[in-house]
């Protein structure tokens, strides 16, 4: 199990250094001189363009810059965003559980829903549930979460009132920031209504956020669960006189779970994609939206510093979904 | 589909069909499909009007209104432009994303692919390596950035999915390659004198293409989702261009005044990835042999 984490992690190396070569030459590739760019609509002096252009490296040859910017990204130092002048790793980490809170209950609620309605299509299989379901999956598949957005909003916030449009919590509470989370934070504060708020502004976000996973771990969940059922062990376990429901629930589901463990988990890359367009919509402070709205900006350093921020979790959750897949499926540990 | 009919014997076009037509959602998705490409390519005769043409009179009309011109059955947007027609032109942007999406990289992915699988060694790894950076990006946000670095529109757009969709077919080529390569048949071409690219294009790839069509139908309908979110989000085909995401993004200040100029788009986007997603569940059922009759 050692030799396979060593061997996952050496091939991160190389993939991480590209994706910083692809952030880097991001900005080089942008038409038009850098310092000008930053320099904005006002001009500049040439004495002033010389030192920028001296401060910043811009003078030393790309291959040398490069070496200068890994060097920092390898400090942790992922620049400075133009239009905040914060250092960007602070401005993500700040924004960052934001949209972890907003992906943790996509999360929770694509399984919660998938998972159960998956295991009966499979055991009832083509009953009219498990037809229902699966156009349901597929439709939820096919949907363009953006227009799905706003038809909730139009349904839900215009029509019917019952949800806020956008933002994480009304402007009347004010509370100390302890986890980043505002649904744990409101509960903490111990004011009247400010959970109840957290929440409502939630729930339209988590099922845009959500209905794309939902529908893969739907399917998924069936087609893991029809494979298992056909297995001898099942059978075993029916013969020994085991109620339907614990062959269901215990025997065939630990087995079916792990493909789909593995499909959550490569759901982060599909997720962070649908954070840009939920985030955008609903005015959520995640990094989504940050990344828009700095690409909007033009602020090339805070796009740069993102794209590599976000690679690199991106990076670390395949890891260990990898990792997980192989400490449950010996085979997959000892391929090369 | 064209490549694999000429070299399949009619008698395994025959089979194929008998399993794709046991789908009866992929016949309906079929259905569907050729149904839009006939609106698209004929776009000019099913819209009832010129789809960029503003009647000063019909501001934001509701379907059915009866304008001083005529019958607007899906009402007009906020200029007074005829939505059901810019709806029709905008199925020739949508499938001509996918076209072109899915031709270039399906074919960028095929040789990249090809040449990763047949040649192994350090071509493999410096192959591999470059896709899983490309991987590593989500593929929305990437698509995104490289719009932004060339400009806003639909050609760039259209660049950037395809460059995003690419590593998914260099992936599945490799891997059809590294089972193919030390067949029988690969080693009789070999010994009766064929050289590599004739191996690798014509004796190999035929056998490898049963799941390079599934992710094709897949990347299709990617295509036109990930383009129609561009458009949305303003960095993907430019007003007044009829693109459907393009037409969310100008409808979305009239989200509570005017339902139809918000509904109409997403409802033509999402019935035709629909159609194609449809198809793609009964291509795979197929064509991938160890799906069959699960």
């Amino acid at each position: 199990m050692f030799g396979f984490i060593l061997r996952r992690l050496s091939l991160l190396i190389p993939t991480f250094i590209g994706v910083s070569l692809v952030a880097f030459f991001f900005i080089r590739m942008l038409p038009g001189d850098p310092v000008l760019l930053l320099a904005g609509e006002r001009g500049i002096s040439p004495e002033r363009y010389a030192e920028l252009m001296h401060r910043f490296g811009f003078d030393l040859p790309l291959w040398q810059q490069f070496i200068y910017y890994f060097t920092d990204l390898l400090h942790g130092d992922f620049g400075t965003s133009i239009s905040t002048k914060k250092p960007i790793f602070t401005e993500f980490f700040t924004l960052f559980p934001a949209t972890l809170e907003l992906s943790i209950c996509a999360v929770i609620f694509a399984v919660a829903l998938g998972v159960p309605a998956g295991v009966i299509a499979a055991v009832k299989r083509n009953s009219w549930f498990d037809h229902s379901a699966m156009a349901t999956a597929l439709v939820g598949y096919s949907m363009p979460i953006f227009w799905w957005a706003l038809l909730l909003i139009i349904v839900f916030s215009g029509m019917l009132g019952w949800t806020p449009v956008s933002g994480r919590i009304s402007l009347m509470f004010f509370f100390p920031k302890v986890t980043g989370f505002m649904l744990i934070d409101s509960f903490l504060s111990g004011k009247a209504g400010a959970f109840q708020s957290a929440a409502s502004h939630l729930i339209l976000p988590t099922i845009v956020l959500g209905t794309i996973p939902l529908a893969v771990i739907a399917r998924q969940t069936r087609s893991a669960m029809l494979e298992v059922l056909g297995e001898d062990y099942i059978r075993t376990a029916k013969a020994k006189g085991l109620s339907p429901f614990r062959v269901v629930a215990v025997h065939a589901l630990r087995n079916a779970l792990i493909p789909v463990i593995t499909t959550i988990g490569l759901q982060v890359g599909t997720l962070m994609a649908g954070a840009i367009l939920t985030e955008t919509i609903f005015s959520w402070p995640g990094i989504g939206k940050w990344m828009v709205d700095s690409i909007f900006r033009r602020d090339y350093p805070a796009v740069q510093g993102g794209l590599v921020l976000i690679a690199l979790i991106v990076m670390a959750v395949n890891l260990v979904v990898d990792m997980l897949y192989g400490l449950v499926n010996p085979k997959i540990r000892h391929q090369r | 589909m064209t490549a694999v009919s000429a070299s399949v014997r009619p008698g395994r076009l025959k089979e194929f069909w008998r399993y794709f037509s046991e789908n009866h959602g992929a016949v309906a998705g079929l259905v569907l499909f050729v149904a839009l490409v006939i609106v698209a390519l004929a776009a000019p005769v099913f819209a009832p009007f010129n789809p960029d043409q503003q009647f000063r009179d019909a501001l934001l009309m509701p379907p059915l209104t009866e304008g001083s011109e005529g019958l607007f059955l899906l009402g007009t947007d906020a200029l007074g432009r005829d939505m059901l027609s810019r709806l029709i032109f905008g199925a020739r942007f949508s499938l001509f994303i996918g076209v072109v999406v899915v031709s270039v990289s399906l074919i960028g992915g095929v040789i990249i692919g090809m040449f990763a699988g047949f040649f192994r060694g350090w071509v493999d790894t410096v192959i591999m390596r470059i896709m899983d950076i490309i991987l590593a990006f989500p593929s929305l946000l990437l698509a995104l950035t490289l719009v932004a670095v060339l400009g806003p529109g639909l050609t760039n757009a259209m660049i950037a999915i395809a460059i995003v969709a690419q590593p998914h077919y260099v992936r599945l080529t490799r891997a059809a390659v590294f089972s193919e390569r030390n067949r029988d048949y690969v080693t009789a071409a070999r010994v009766s004198g064929a050289g590599p690219f004739w191996l690798m294009f014509v004796t190999i790839l035929p056998n490898c293409m049963a799941p390079l069509i599934v992710q094709a139908a897949l990347s299709f309908s990617g295509a036109i989702l990930d383009a129609a979110a561009l458009g949305f989000l303003g960095m993907g085909a430019q007003p007044p261009t009829p693109e459907w995401g393009t037409m969310l993004a100008e409808a979305r200040e009239f989200i509570t005044r005017a339902w139809w100029v918000v509904t109409f788009p997403g409802l033509a986007i999402l019935i035709t990835v629909l159609a194609i997603n449809l198809m793609g569940d009964g291509l795979r059922d197929a064509l991938d042999p160890k799906l069959k009759r699960s």
